[in-house]
């Protein structure tokens, strides 16, 4: 064991393989960028494949490989099962699976991993019963979760080295460009899977909306693409926006909203050119439209919204208080069609949105960020991934990336939901360390992180019930009784990666 | 107070939780379900028996499904079970008031 900079036991061999957690920004070093395999296409040579199947086989897929999908499509998504199921009946075995990450759909991932298909997984998160599944220990080897910065980091170095990727693609041409505005299940911006695209070494485009070539505008080119194959139909596009909240009105999240917006307002920051990163939570969302009403009353205009991008995001554009959303992924058809229309708002990577090794990611450039919170504790730690029982439930997501990176970041959360504490002693699993994080707002008031004495004076005469991360955690232990601490067991089953590549936790099994 | 046949409160909404009272010859046993076993199994049955034997029941086969409930419904539906196995409407609100803090 060696215990980490916030007092994390890792276990060896891992702590040796992965190091452990040092600081924020220690573990930033100069490295040799890793590059695919290319097997050049010559003239007069299809790309275009009969089946699956036969995309399989020309990629020459084999045991203990490593291959890739990436999210877009969310609750949607057909392409990882499809491909998987076509994987299994070959009786390919010992995969290690990269996606970029795994809904509730990929629950017939358990029978693969049960069957030997599939022996090792890195995802930003994992969901309901696959999620409990790994928990309970299924899987020999320890899931690696990493945040969506920390998995560009780690193709881009050759930490995860994609032998083959398969991705689905809204729309494409024979020769393979790709985009993800046109096409019968429209996920928008492609952001993740351009990196797979970029690094892995066997490349095949998997579309039910075949066009002719070329196919414009190209999100991934033609340059990147081994294979293309066309299927009946590659996702639900109601499942793409499945989750996506709409305006909550719900008093408590209005209310923690309102107070978020507040601390955004009043803070240093909130100038013309400002700029913002909101999720897709109904707080959230909430938030975003607060802001609204401040930009407009004050006349201040943001120059960018940066991330999951909303249909919210999208009317501030159209209203013109924001200048430009660079977008990673969209969380909603709308925002599907607006990066189809408007030239400003623009398509971006995710090694351009949260890499901690590439040359400067957005993120860097990033004013505020609001982020949601599973818990946080007295040390401002944010578990992101496992539930108050222990069980992995969550997704790492762009958390620890976007709340290092941003000069203030905001996590907001309801101070109880049930009976189970939001602000604890402990987190169950830190995600996001403490050090990253600068105010906590719940519906109580907010508590502002003593690291950040710029922000308590900044916020002296803010009008929101202002208490210590302590308070907080005696307010929501008042209601809700002292929580027992949760029974793990010896055998990892969760590698919790910075985003830098070290480990900052690890999840037992329970 | 004395369970005279089996009888429950409560709901399985969110938040809730339904207490079901069965009579017993000697002590008080709980089969508990819940939602947040994990941390607050031990408080939750805590609760339940000592609300009992407040309301001076000494022995009753307890089945609790919880649903998150925080303790002040744990004792109103614990209370409102007891009476109604045992019988009982005439509910003495001060002598509950004392103890039920």
């Amino acid at each position: 064991m060696v215990e980490n900079k916030l007092g994390r036991q890792i276990p060896e061999p891992y702590a040796s393989q992965y190091g452990v957690y040092t600081g924020e920004f220690t573990h930033i070093k100069h490295y040799q960028r890793a590059a695919a395999k290319v097997q050049p296409v010559k003239p007069r040579q299809p790309k275009l494949m009969q089946s699956i199947h036969d995309a399989i086989v020309a990629t020459g897929l084999k045991d203990g490989m490593t291959i890739s999908f990436h999210h877009h499509f969310r609750e949607g998504d057909y392409v990882m099962n499809m491909v998987m199921a076509e994987i299994a009946k070959m009786g390919i075995k010992n995969l290690s699976l990269a996606p970029s990450s795994i809904s509730n759909v990929h629950a017939p991932l358990i029978d693969y991993i049960k069957s030997g298909v599939v022996t090792n997984i890195t995802s930003s998160g994992l969901r309901d019963k696959l999620g409990a599944a790994i928990s309970n220990g299924i899987m020999a080897n320890p899931v690696v979760i990493r945040s969506h910065g920390g998995r560009a980091r780690a193709i881009a170095s050759g930490d995860i080295h994609i032998d083959v990727a398969f991705l689905g693609a809204p729309s494409a041409d024979e020769y393979g460009n790709i985009n993800g505005v046109n096409g019968k299940a429209t996920c928008g911006s492609l952001g993740y899977a351009k990196i797979d695209a970029k690094y892995a070494d066997k490349v095949v485009a998997i579309t039910d909306t075949l066009v002719p070539y070329p196919n414009t505008p190209i999100a991934i080119p033609q340059t990147d693409v081994d294979y293309v194959v066309q299927v009946d139909a590659i996702g639900d596009p109601k499942g793409i926006a499945k989750g996506a909240a709409r305006f909550t009105k719900d008093p408590k999240e209005l209310l923690i909203a309102q107070y978020a917006a507040q601390v955004i307002t009043a803070s240093d920051y909130f100038k013309p050119g400002f700029s913002f990163q909101t999720g897709s939570g109904g707080s959230s969302l909430a938030v975003t439209r607060y802001l609204k009403q401040a930009m407009e009353k004050q006349n201040v205009h943001a120059s960018f919204a940066l991330g999951g991008i909303t249909s919210a995001m999208v009317s501030l554009m159209r209203a013109g208080l924001v200048d430009n959303l660079l977008d990673v992924q969209d969380f909603d058809h709308p925002s599907a069609e607006s990066l189809a229309e408007d030239p400003h708002h623009y398509e971006i990577d995710a090694e351009m949105y949260a890499s901690p090794l590439s040359k400067g990611s957005v993120i860097n450039q990033l004013d505020v960020a609001v982020l949601s919170a599973l818990e946080v504790d007295t040390k401002y730690n944010v578990n992101v991934i496992t539930g108050s029982d222990g069980v992995i439930r969550g997704a790492s997501g762009g958390h620890s990336d976007t709340a290092a990176a941003c000069k203030m970041s905001l996590v907001i959360a309801p101070l109880i939901r049930g009976r189970i504490p939001t602000i604890v002693d402990d987190v169950n699993t830190v995600v996001t360390p403490g050090a990253s994080v600068d105010v906590v707002v719940t519906e109580v008031g907010i508590a502002i992180n003593p690291k950040r004495q710029d922000l308590m004076a900044m916020f002296k005469d803010l009008n929101v019930p202002q208490f210590t991360i302590q308070e907080l955690r005696d307010k929501a232990y008042a209601v809700t009784g002292t929580p027992a601490k949760i029974h793990y067991g010896d055998r990892p089953v969760a590698l919790i990666e910075y985003r830098d590549g070290t480990l900052i936790d690890v999840v037992n099994h329970v | 107070m004395e369970i005279k046949h089996s009888a429950h409160a409560g709901t399985l909404e969110s938040s809730d939780l339904t207490v079901t009272l069965q009579p017993a010859t000697a002590g008080i046993s709980i089969a508990l379900t819940s939602s947040v076993a994990k941390q607050f199994g031990d408080q939750i049955k805590q609760v339940v028996t000592v609300t009992l034997q407040k309301s001076g029941i000494q022995a009753a086969t307890v089945k609790v499904n919880d649903k998150g409930a925080l303790n002040c419904t744990i004792k109103a539906r614990t209370i409102v079970a007891a009476y109604r196995a045992a019988d009982k409407t005439d509910y003495d609100w001060e002598e509950i008031n004392s103890w039920i803090n």
